[in-house]
């Protein structure tokens, strides 16, 4: 009854995987809007963003990951949240100053009471989030493992093959 | 202050297995051992008895939370250091699977004769 | 000047002693014996993957403890930390041929030699913690300045946060740095040299 596709996990764990990603998304991003607030900040929603994709890959299988984020675009965005971080610090020189200065403090907008903490959050959560996620996509696939027996079955391919 | 000390005995089992076992992966073990109590020491260096952690609620008297806050500089070390540990542990894995491909074992004694 | 602290002791503040709340001293000795006692089983255990299992179980105490240091930043990414460090480790152990590698045997008379030295250390380390300030009164001198002018200066509730990315958002730059330079370490150490086209057909290719 349970239909393999050849990668991937049986269906149960895909259903449950579907679910938790759904919040693990959730908890990333309460972090990240709420962290002036809450106890939490950039880095636990980095690495939950991590944790996230990691699962989606030990659930789906590389390939259907590969489609939804390229290895390529992880490495990007890694570069994108050290320069945003960058770009703050040189728009605090240019407004006040003084690099990396909270040019945007105690102006009450939308959600912006703390400045530019906010953005910050951002960019320190794409940059952990993406290169953890990079470390464990790198040990995934460029280690070899040869496979045979019922570890084969699970991982969904020939046995004797490497990766 | 017993508990300075005990947290020193931490650093030192981390640190006997770094210096003493043969298998690669239990000295990374020992590494991560020294990481957790290094940490632990920072943030109990700065702990006030009577222990209000540094986040101002919005029905707290202001007074009341500066005198009964712990520190927070300790805890900002802290949290960047333990992402730091992660990086740097990632590291290590990877040239001890380096490692494996290359001679065939984990045993530090094996490669130290192995080598070339 | 007598305030109710949060854990319902008694603080003195103009005086120099300290009142030491025995519930908490309890549990902070308890919970470090039960990471002593989980590190000395990562050690000497020769199952490797019941040694990554019990270095997991130190991380997820020592996270208990954070919190009740007053610490819940930390303690929440103390535990998020873990369990990606647990499936890297777990990652480096099994193998297929033999699934928890087991230790061969040691030499005896470097691990004597050592645990001496590892005693002597300790009573020095005895001697010296004697000079450090007595736990449960820290001298504050640095953050004062920052609990006291955090919600009026940036507008932030979280002092933490707001310490590592307003008044010290320089360290938080540094940090991202080390983070990208590691990662893209253990990238070079692990790309090997020519990749066989036609049985890896996905991999990574970072020079595009």
């Amino acid at each position: 009854m349970k239909k393999k596709n050849g990668s991937g996990m049986s269906s149960i764990v895909k259903v449950i995987a579907r679910v938790m990603v759904g919040f693990m998304m959730l908890f990333a991003g309460y972090f990240i809007l709420l962290g002036d607030e809450v106890p939490g900040g950039g880095f636990p929603a980095g690495v939950m963003l991590a944790l996230a994709y990691i699962l989606i890959t030990l659930a789906y299988g590389r390939e259907f990951v590969e489609k939804k984020l390229p290895g390529v675009t992880a490495s990007k965005l890694t570069d994108v949240g050290v320069l945003i971080f960058l770009f703050m610090g040189i728009l605090g020189l240019y407004f006040s100053g003084t690099f990396l200065d909270n040019f945007l403090k105690n102006k009450d907008w939308w959600f912006f009471s703390s400045g530019t903490i906010i953005i910050n959050d951002v960019a320190v959560a794409l940059t952990v989030g993406m290169s953890l996620y990079l470390i464990f996509l790198a040990l995934a696939i460029f280690g070899r493992v040869v496979c045979e027996g019922t570890l084969c079955r699970d991982l969904g391919r020939e046995p004797g093959e490497e990766k | 202050m017993t508990l300075y000390f005990l947290d020193f005995l931490l650093f030192m089992i981390g640190l006997y297995a770094l210096v003493t076992k043969r298998h690669i992966v239990k000295k990374i073990l020992g590494v991560a051992i020294m990481e957790y109590s290094v940490n632990l020491f920072l943030i109990l260096i700065g702990f006030k008895m009577s222990g209000a952690s540094p986040i101002l609620m919005k029905d707290m008297d202001f007074v009341t939370f500066v005198h009964t806050a712990v520190d927070p500089l300790p805890q900002a070390l802290v949290l960047t250091s333990i992402v730091i540990g992660l990086g740097t542990l990632a590291l290590m894995v990877a040239i001890a699977i380096r490692l494996y491909e290359r001679y065939g074992t984990f045993d530090m004694h094996e490669i130290n004769r192995l080598r070339g | 000047m007598v305030y109710r602290g949060i854990n319902d002791n008694y603080v003195c503040f103009n005086d120099e002693q300290v009142g030491y709340d025995m519930n908490i001293m309890l549990l902070l000795h308890l919970l470090i014996g039960f990471m002593i006692v989980g590190a000395i089983v990562t050690v000497e255990i020769k199952n490797m993957l019941s040694a990554v299992i019990s270095v997991g179980a130190v991380g997820f105490i020592l996270s208990m403890t954070f919190l009740f240091l007053g610490a819940p930043d930390i303690a929440i990414t103390q535990v998020i930390v873990e369990v990606l460090s647990l499936i890297l480790l777990i990652r480096a152990t099994i193998n297929v041929d033999n699934v928890a590698i087991e230790e061969k045997g040691e030499s005896i008379f470097s691990n004597r030699t050592t645990l001496i030295f590892v005693g002597i250390i300790l009573v020095f380390a005895w001697i010296a913690f004697q000079s450090l300030p007595i736990f449960g009164e820290p001298s504050m001198r640095v953050s004062r300045y920052y609990l006291l002018n955090a919600y009026g200066k940036v507008g932030a509730s979280n002092i933490v946060a707001s310490i590592i990315l307003d008044f010290r958002a320089y360290d938080t730059f540094g940090e991202l740095l080390v983070l990208f330079t590691s990662i893209s370490g253990a990238f070079a150490i692990l790309r090997r040299g020519k990749v066989d086209k036609h049985k890896d057909h996905l991999r990574i290719d970072l020079e595009r």
